[in-house]
């Protein structure tokens, strides 16, 4: 009998993934053996440091890497310059979205339950649905932890988010289906998890939490259906293999548009795209704020990045065969995002529903299979997931006692009370509707002409016109924000921490940095294709 | 590499930021306003001195060239350069804003806005146009396009009259639709300049010296795009309705700024952008135009006849001028397109004149209504006799700087387009009703009005059944212009009737870029009178 033979492993290009995980595992034991009042500082100083390590080993790495890319792992894993670029989008994105959940300033204690058990059978006595406190009066402190005690926060979200960010890195790398499949599961169940610690208005985080497992599983279903039909057609899952099978056979067609569409629907599920959107809204409006942060800037990126990879590598070269559907399916979504992101009342729900209009956009940018297509995508991201983040960084801001005032009405003549606060919201809602000098001019052009280069203008002219219709809601707060007068006993703008500060700020920086000289970040995404 | 235009951009950039730090000191704040837009002016003064006629004349098509790469990846540069349209325009602008500024030195502004805001946003919205009409690169011009949305939206949305955020958020979102399908025409002239040059290109020159070989069917789609933009910023008839509102709303410095300038962004689009990029699909499409134009100069008039509120009046008034000046950019003849654009420089001051006139009658009134107002001549003579000015610049009277336009447009559209010239004729009847109808009810005959009588009634009197704007004004008297009020009227005066009998010196430096425009179409000028039309 021979031995099994290892297969060669390139340690420096996966470091910073390993990092990643191994942070995670760190993490765990830190919660578990650490006292409850060390580990706040413990894991946020872990956190951050893990993420910076990461980011450092991929920025070495990165200046020396082979512009075809590597493929590791027994051909698990495909780092090339997409996927370079992506998790450093990644990691970028998580770090800031770590300062938002780490942040304690703003809502005593942080933004995430004291104590989950305890908490869920409070949130579910009648009457305290939205409030949480005051009902009871045996609870009435308990939400900041037991009377008498500093306040006190969850601190499992840190070792969740970096398993949840390692398994994105690890999605947008994967290099067959089946690691893509584990990799999708071990980014879905922390964020599954993360949606139901909220402090406030615990049910609805709960429901969140419940409707976005739910659904999820249903997805990661079909994605691994979708698995099970491609490797019949092609025996393997190899996404290379894939495409070679789909050249050179007379074989049935069937299993192969049949799995695609099976394993689309389960990522185009993670990137919120309409049809597929339907959980979006609920779950950003019930997570706390700082995690649907992180869901809407990183899990896009994650969803989109692998998206872009199967279409890419696995299926480029039948894309005449898939892309009307796909069409639908953008038009789709940019339709559902613009309109009905025109009747919404809440604010965390209206900016789900400009995500599902840019999930849209980016999908365009995806279908694209040109690397210019590839690199406006990489770019989209970049600039989406930072003008999100600030975006959500700036709603934890503006709270009454209730906790965050999310409701439209009232942020009402905020300009006046905080015009730094709206100035800020005004420039970030800008570069949603993709004016120019903001990053996501920038990003839309660069998408839109890849699309229109690949014979896409129809869908041009609808993205065109559905931005339009996006950017009477953006405005609509805007003029609520500057043109209304305050109502009477309005949410007070609180004084954001170093944390938020800095996140806010990172995201506007970006912001206007890639609406302006956009070119390095623009290189960087076209740096090289796909690799097989 | 001039730097020259660059610090015409920069300065009422660097102006408008300098409102921040000054927000709490609204006195220094305005001085710093106004000697920015002092120093702008100079700026122009220089730069018009500075213009080589003859070097444009002789094919230099942009003066004052900068340019430096700014996305390589997408082929655009920073390029600015002006040529004898562009000058002129940014001549206007830099020559209406110090008088606008001194007009709104004293304006009560709505509770809770401070001065050094509404200034700032005087001053960006300058900024803009500066980048609009001094833009080399269509990319670059696209952004200023957009960009210069914002500070007028913000202008009428928190300065502007009772129903203003209705007609902000309209004015931005019917601007906004049209500057995304002209993106998306210009992601497709884009993508046509890398099939054609083999590199995607933004540059004007590089785009222009190109259209020859563009298909004549991709011409049309691209025009189409940009003259939708076009066609809702100048306004043309089916697209107009965003201004009636924004004009009415607007503070009246932002109205003139609006309806004097920003409007005509879309009119120098048409010259700059649409004729020379597209010249097959402008041929083939100009009956469409012009069309447009003629309904528009009637429509216009005919609306502006049966108008209860003076701003929408003169925006009315408005739509019927920029009809002719469709008319002239449409119809293919040096001398038309002199008269188009020698028009948008005369809309500009006699506009901003009527808009400013309104403005001083609602501020002794306290009402926008026509026939709140009666008999001022008795009481305010020389209000009157300048709203007479500023009304007979606008119907064109020979002697004042519109009839020069007016004419220059009607004999250079004439060979090519006799029709539409005819019908377009009695448009200038048309004006003339509207203007003295206008002058005669509010002007002329017994002091009468809500809005007169009641500022010559004692403060608190009888009739508490009026418009609580008009009661405020109670006890205040009609008083005629004030010595500042004169001084915003003076410069505007002195123009208008200068460039009535002697245009000559604009002309001088509109007409070597209109024979540039002829000749980028490949047009020869049409034989005039008796001959056949080309």
């Amino acid at each position: 009998m021979t031995p099994l033979e290892a297969p060669p492993i390139a340690y420096g290009a996966i470091a910073p993934l390993l990092i990643v995980l191994g942070g995670a595992c760190v993490s765990v034991l830190v919660e578990a053996f650490l006292p409850r009042h060390q580990r706040w500082p413990a894991q946020v100083a872990l956190t951050v440091l893990v993420i910076a390590v990461a980011g450092v080993t991929l920025g070495v790495y990165a200046g020396g890497a082979p512009a075809e890319g590597v493929v590791t792992l027994a051909a698990a894993l495909a780092v090339d310059m997409p996927t370079l670029f992506l998790w450093g989008t990644l990691l970028v994105l998580a770090f800031g979205s770590i300062l938002l959940i780490a942040d304690r300033s703003v809502e005593p204690g942080g933004a995430f339950v004291a104590n989950a058990v305890e908490r869920a059978s409070v949130g579910a006595a009648p009457g305290t649905t939205t409030g949480g406190t005051g009902v009871d009066p045996e609870h009435v402190d308990r939400s900041y932890g037991a009377l008498g005690e500093a306040p006190t926060m969850q601190t499992e979200v840190f070792p969740f988010t970096l398993f949840a960010l390692g398994g994105m890195m690890a999605f947008v790398a994967s290099n067959d289906l089946l690691t893509m499949f584990v990799a999708l599961e071990v980014l879905s169940l922390p964020l599954y998890l993360m949606c139901g610690l909220a402090r406030r208005r615990r049910l609805l985080s709960q429901e969140a939490a419940v409707k976005y497992f739910l659904l999820g599983a249903f997805a990661s279903a079909f994605f691994l259906y979708g698995v099970a039909l491609l490797y019949g057609y092609a025996g393997s899952v190899r996404l290379s293999a894939i495409a070679n099978a789909a050249v050179g056979t007379d074989r049935s067609d069937a299993l192969l548009f049949g799995g695609l569409a099976l394993l689309v629907v389960g990522l185009l599920f993670k990137g919120s795209v309409g049809p597929f959107h339907t959980w979006t809204p609920d779950v950003y409006q019930g997570a706390p704020t700082p995690v649907t942060a992180f869901m809407a800037a990183c899990t896009k990126v994650a969803a989109f990045g692998a998206i872009a990879r199967v279409l890419f590598v696995a299926f480029g070269s039948t894309r005449w065969e898939w892309r009307g559907v796909l069409w639908a399916v953008a038009i789709a979504s940019m339709v559902i995002g613009a309109v009905l992101g025109l009747t919404q009342t809440d604010l965390k729900r209206m900016i789900a529903y400009s995500s599902i209009a840019h999930a849209g956009f980016l999908l365009i940018g995806t279908m694209a299979i040109t690397t210019a297509g590839t690199s406006a995508t990489l770019f989209y991201l970049l600039a989406y997931g930072f003008t999100t983040l600030a975006v959500f960084g700036v709603i934890s801001l503006v709270r009454t006692a209730d906790g965050e005032a999310t409701h439209l009405s009232q942020w009402a003549g905020l300009a006046k009370r905080s015009p730094v606060l709206a100035g800020v919201m005004t420039f970030l809602l800008l570069a949603l509707a993709g004016i120019p000098l903001t990053s996501g001019f920038t990003a839309k052009f660069a998408v839109f002409s890849a699309a229109l280069s690949d014979g896409m203008a129809p869908l041009v002219v609808v993205a065109l016109v559905a931005s339009a219709i996006a950017a009477f809601f953006y405005l609509r707060i805007v003029v609520l924000m500057y043109f209304s007068d305050t109502p009477e006993n309005g949410p007070t703008v609180t004084v954001p921490g170093a944390f938020t500060t800095v996140a806010i700020t990172l995201g506007v920086v970006v912001t206007l940095l890639l609406g302006i000289v956009p070119t390095l970040v623009l290189d960087w995404a076209g740096a090289g294709g796909f690799t097989g | 590499m001039s730097p020259m235009l660059i610090i015409l951009l920069l300065v009422p950039v660097v102006g408008a930021l300098l409102m921040y730090p000054l927000r709490h000191n609204v006195p220094a704040a305005k001085a710093t306003a106004m000697v920015t837009a002092l120093v702008e002016f100079v700026l122009v003064v220089v730069i018009w001195v500075g213009y080589d006629t003859a070097a444009a004349a002789s094919g230099t098509r942009f003066q004052y060239e900068f340019s430096i790469p700014w996305i390589p990846a997408f082929g655009t540069h920073l390029a600015f350069g002006i040529d004898g349209i562009a000058l002129v325009l940014i001549a206007l602008t830099a020559f209406l804003v110090p008088g606008l500024m001194l007009f709104a030195w004293a304006e009560k502004l709505p509770e809770g806005r401070t001065a050094s805001g509404y200034f700032a946003l005087l001053l960006a919205t300058q900024a803009t146009l500066v980048g609009v009409f001094t833009a080399t690169d269509v990319f670059l011009f696209y952004v200023f396009f957009e960009a210069m949305l914002i500070p007028m939206y913000f202008l009428i949305g928190r300065f502007g009259g009772p129903n203003r955020q209705y007609a902000s958020v309209k004015f931005f979102l019917y601007s906004l639709l049209g500057g995304l399908i002209m993106l998306a025409s210009l992601i497709g002239l884009y993508v046509t300049s890398g099939n054609i040059l083999g590199r995607g290109t933004f540059t004007w020159s590089e785009l222009q010296a190109m259209a020859a070989q563009v298909p004549t069917s991709t011409q049309i789609w691209l025009f189409l795009g940009f003259f939708v933009a076009f066609a809702i910023k100048a306004p043309l008839v089916p697209f107009h309705t965003w201004l009636p509102d924004a004009g009415a709303e607007a503070p009246i410095v932002a109205a003139v700024l609006l309806v004097g300038v920003l409007d005509k962004v879309g009119t120098y689009g048409f010259l700059r952008y649409c004729l020379p990029l597209f010249p097959a699909a402008s041929q083939a499409l100009a009956p469409l135009v012009i069309t447009l134009a003629v309904i528009g100069i009637l429509y216009g008039a005919l609306l502006a006849v049966g108008q209860k509120d003076m701003s929408r009046f003169v925006a009315y008034t408005s739509i019927a001028h920029f009809g002719f000046i469709a008319l002239g950019t449409f119809a293919f003849s040096s001398q038309a397109f002199a008269g188009a654009t020698l028009y948008m420089v005369n809309h500009g001051l006699s506009t901003g004149m009527l808009f400013v006139m309104v403005g001083l009658l609602v501020a002794r009134g306290g009402s926008r209504l026509i026939s709140d107002y009666g008999g001022v001549s008795t009481l305010a003579p020389v209000l009157a006799g300048c709203l007479l000015l500023a009304g007979m610049s606008s119907l064109a009277l020979p002697g004042t700087n519109s009839f020069v336009s007016e004419f220059l447009v009607l004999v250079g559209s004439f060979p090519n387009e006799p029709v539409a010239t005819i019908i377009a004729t009695v448009g200038i009847i048309f004006a003339a009703l509207y203007v003295l109808w206008f002058y005669q009810q509010t002007m002329q005959g017994p002091v009468r009005g809500q809005a007169v009588l009641n500022s010559l009634e004692p403060a608190g009197g009888p009739g508490a059944m009026i418009d609580p704007a008009v009661a405020a004004k109670r006890g205040g008297g009609f008083p005629d212009l004030t010595k500042r009020e004169i001084g915003v009227l003076a410069p505007l005066i002195v123009v208008i009737v200068v460039l009535g009998f002697f245009p000559g010196p604009v002309l001088d430096v509109i007409n070597p870029s209109v024979q540039a425009t002829m000749t980028e179409l490949g047009l020869t000028d049409p034989v005039p009178v008796g001959g056949v039309a080309r």
